[in-house]
């Protein structure tokens, strides 16, 4: 059951503290102020990366599960729940950095007419139902076998919400990533990939630590019910 | 400071006090785990409880 990762947890922690920091004189000390939104467009630079981390997070709980449905791996379901639950934090940051910029850059917290921000929420209620299901069962492969396929149901709204912007019409949330590239350069892509290298290790780190402690709340149950 | 330069300041911090907060969750929930083993070792140390004996008259 044991599984081994090769990166060692306090390297991986290192690293993230290395690139977050690296990240924010980036954002602000060295990127320029943007010609249309001004000093409000560093709030992009978190915002984005985050909203990527946490697709990513799904995504890997939607894997994470897949492997669970398809080998039976007791710790492949931890391994997605852990995973889910960092996609939600993050989601949770979407929305509140997402509500914050859209103030200063639009005047409202949210707007219902963009479909951006609307599939974004409905991705994120989603996952926050994935906890209500999985704790409405009691511990056991039933339990397993119901997350796992909700979480892979879930992952189809990932890319839906991704192309949102690229699908609406009337839209006013910016379109970062065009198809022929991203949409800036200079400094502020060099800011904008370290904040995304350190949102992606930070939130690896994260999940680490949240899965070490997980396991040892299992193996402790197990000895308490051996010692019972 | 600029309204604009409070709402990245405030974005900023609402990112840093959520993950914060975060971790103030996990540092409590590894605090426990660390007083279950605590428990648990001084359990074992203690070695198995015997059961008590019922009295039997010899002879």
């Amino acid at each position: 059951m044991g599984r081994s990762y090769r990166i060692p947890l306090p390297g991986v922690a290192a690293l993230a503290l290395v690139l977050m920091t690296a990240a924010l004189v980036l954002v602000f000390f060295v990127a320029p102020n943007d010609a249309n939104q001004g000093f409000s467009q560093r709030i992009f630079y978190f915002h984005v990366s985050i909203a990527f981390t946490a697709y990513a997070c799904f995504a890997g709980g939607a894997w994470k599960a897949l492997v669970h449905l398809w080998k039976r791996d007791p710790l492949a379901d931890l391994e997605s729940y852990v995973a889910v639950h960092q996609g939600l934090i993050f989601g949770s940051l979407v929305l509140i950095t997402g509500s914050i910029w859209a103030k200063i850059s639009w005047g409202h917290w949210w707007l219902w007419s963009e479909d951006q921000l609307v599939l974004f929420l409905v991705l994120f209620l989603f996952y926050a139902a994935y906890f209500m299901l999985r704790f409405s069962v009691d511990p056991g492969p039933q339990r397993a076998n119901l997350s796992a396929v909700y979480a892979l149901f879930g992952v189809v709204l990932i890319p839906v919400s991704f192309l949102a912007i690229r699908i609406a019409k009337g839209f006013i949330h910016p379109v970062v990533f065009t198809r022929h590239g991203p949409n800036f350069g200079g400094w502020i892509l060099v800011a904008y990939c370290v904040a995304q290298a350190a949102m992606l290790v930070l939130a690896y780190a994260l999940y680490r630590v949240e899965l070490a402690g997980k396991r040892l709340d299992e193996r402790l149950r197990g000895l308490r019910e051996v010692l019972a | 400071m600029t309204t604009a330069e409070k709402y990245v300041t405030a974005a900023y911090c609402a990112v840093f006090a959520m993950l914060l907060l975060y971790v103030v969750i996990i540092a409590l929930k590894l605090t426990r785990l660390e007083r279950e083993v605590d428990e648990l070792a001084e359990r074992t140390e203690a070695g198995p409880v015997e059961e008590p004996r019922e009295r039997t008259l010899v002879g």
